[in-house]
């Protein structure tokens, strides 16, 4: 190896820093399952992972059938939402953007809506509509802020915040004319709920997400470029229109699933990819593992803080989300700003 | 002479409005082609034409001897490599990581740059004389180093023609000296065929072996400095009276304007 010039990222170092991430998650994982207004003990946990048969039943169920899923799903969530951001961010240059932001997640949030008003189940419409309107959102952002899928705009964003505008105005009309039956479920959905889930719910976004992830991470070094620009991607011999399609709709698919199961959770995918961009760099093949384990962390955190801090009262875990995020969005925006007008 | 690019009869343009017509055009092994021409000439146009960015409504562009319509994008930038204006850095990148994104028509998907890699980006930092700014972030570079860092780049794609649209706007006169010399040494020492596309007439004829100068999109005049470079060829292009006198150390013409 050249003794001046090192090589930049090695696959080695990749695995090395997720193993190192995962066990970060893995500690924040088993710490919030150890927190909560049930006491439960260490050594519990413990015995249940060693499959010891002293565990008090109720303790069993409380850890398996509430804790468990609950946090396996905040983790799935905060994954998808911050591997959504980094995509959104590199896709669309620019650093502000994320599936919040855009209005991919209000046109998900919309889609479900619409099914919970419908009396759809949970099962499986409620999540294709989400989908769909994650989709549908992402074709009307394109078409009209970059007039075409080859075309880039800094008028993208502004148009994610005129679609965003548009579907929470549609959600809060169906809101309004829902049936008081209906309208609990669609409010706390609205504010960001983890609290209904079960594992077959799960077993339906673990799936979508981990593939897509997987797809996504085929593309890290496209992404690299795309973030230099469409023109300079073609030139260095990228068929741009093909990738920027396929990554878009994939991540419409993560986003759109796990959203219709979680309700509105935003600054996700905005504060986590930023903070791994500060500490690991730029280059997508290490940022996405670490962004989307990162966002995993941030969500399993804000969800425990949720449902413990005014305990046995649970706060929806997109007001932490938010509490956490906004300031950082404005410390972002006035550091950083000048640095991201540029053209 | 071995043929690079070809260009047979090619037009362009947006709706009827034609911005190239019917160019033909060798541009052989090593050599270094300037082309002229006011603004909204085609120049550019042009460039993007031979790289295949833009297809052509007419004729046929080939890279040696394949017709680009037919080439991928990762095999077209294995042959042909471009630094335009247009690179913006979003996002904070090492010198030397923006010189490896110059690799990736030449890597697999997944795959991760590998030892050759390095010494490909090591040769180009240094025939860009960059191999000092290795480690420090695009954001940091100035003009002209930035200019040279974007010329690594397009080295590490080991091309066999590199296109330059406007290489040396925004850079002082040293500078603008510094980025045509360093065109020059890549066509000598490494056998690269060049074409820039530029507004600086002096800096073109003093440097370039063969000049193309497009009026209308279409080829006014080829041929070498001299052939082209002329009184009534300028005001006939450009619309702008100039007298041509012979530059004192490098025998080309040098323009000066009426």
């Amino acid at each position: 190896m050249d003794a001046l010039l090192k090589r930049p990222l090695s696959p080695t170092r990749v695995l090395l820093s997720s193993l190192g991430m995962g066990v970060v998650l893995l500690l924040v994982f088993g710490a919030s399952m150890l927190l909560g207004t049930a006491d439960i003990t260490l050594g519990q946990v413990l015995a249940l992972v060693a499959g010891d048969g002293d565990v008090p039943e109720h303790v069993k169920l409380i850890l398996l059938e509430v804790r468990l899923p609950r946090i396996a799903l905040a983790a799935l969530v905060g994954y998808a939402l911050a591997l959504g951001g980094v995509v959104f961010q590199a896709v669309l240059r620019n650093p502000l953007a994320d599936p919040f932001i855009l209005g991919v997640s209000s046109g998900a949030a919309f889609g479900a809506i619409l099914g919970i008003a419908l009396g759809f189940g949970f099962e499986f419409a409620v999540p294709t509509l989400s989908f769909a309107g994650a989709l549908l959102t992402i074709f009307l952002l394109l078409a009209l802020g970059a007039r075409g899928i080859g075309t880039e705009s800094s008028t993208i964003l502004l148009t994610g915040v005129i679609i965003n505008a548009f579907f929470t105005a549609t959600i809060m009309f169906f809101v309004a004319v829902a049936a008081d039956a209906k309208l609990h479920s669609m409010l706390f959905w609205l504010y960001g709920d983890l609290s209904q889930t079960n594992y077959g719910r799960l077993s339906m976004i673990a799936p979508v997400t981990l593939l897509a992830s997987l797809v996504l991470y085929g593309f890290s070094r496209h992404l690299n470029l795309l973030t230099v620009g469409e023109d300079t991607a073609r030139r260095l011999g990228m068929d741009v229109v093909r990738v920027k399609l396929v990554l878009l709709v994939i991540v419409s698919l993560m986003i759109g699933s796990v959203i219709a199961f979680s309700g509105l959770i935003g600054f996700v995918g905005l504060v986590v990819p930023h903070l791994a961009r500060m500490a690991f760099g730029s280059d997508h093949r290490l940022l996405i593992p670490l962004a989307a384990m990162g966002g995993a962390i941030f969500l399993v955190a804000a969800d425990t803080l949720a449902r413990t801090l005014v305990a046995p009262s649970e706060l929806p875990v997109g007001v932490i989300s938010a509490f956490l995020g906004a300031p950082f969005f404005i410390y972002l925006l006035r550091t950083k700003g000048s640095q991201w007008n540029r053209s | 002479m071995e043929q690079i690019l070809s260009l047979r009869g090619v037009g362009f343009g947006y709706g009827s409005t034609p911005v190239v017509q019917d160019v033909d055009l060798d541009v052989g092994k090593g050599e270094i082609l300037g082309i002229l021409g006011p603004n909204g000439s085609g120049k550019s146009t042009l460039l993007n034409l031979m790289d295949g960015i833009l297809k052509p409504n007419a004729g046929e562009v080939e890279v040696s001897g394949a017709p680009i319509r037919d080439m991928g994008r990762a095999a077209v930038a294995r042959e042909v490599a471009m630094v335009s204006q247009e690179s913006h850095f979003r996002f904070s990148f090492s010198v030397l990581q923006v010189v490896l994104m110059g690799r990736f028509p030449h890597l697999r998907p997944l795959e991760f740059e590998g030892e050759s890699d390095i010494v490909v980006a090591r040769e180009a930092l240094e025939a860009t004389h960059c191999l000092g700014l290795a480690g420090r972030s695009v954001h940091t570079l100035s003009g002209g180093e930035r200019q040279r860092v974007l010329i690594a780049r397009a080295l590490a794609q080991e091309p066999k023609v590199i296109l330059l649209d406007e290489p040396t706007s925004f850079l002082d006169l040293k500078l603008k000296h510094e980025i045509f010399r360093l065109i020059g040494r890549l066509s000598e020492e490494k056998g690269l065929s060049v074409v820039v596309a530029s507004h600086d007439i002096d800096l073109v004829s003093q440097y370039c072996s063969r000049i193309l100068m497009l009026k209308d999109g279409a080829v006014f005049k080829v041929g070498e400095p001299h052939e082209v470079i002329t009184a009534p060829n300028i005001e006939a292009v450009f619309d702008c009276p100039v007298q041509v006198e012979t530059h004192p150390f490098t025998s080309r013409p040098r323009v000066s304007v009426l």
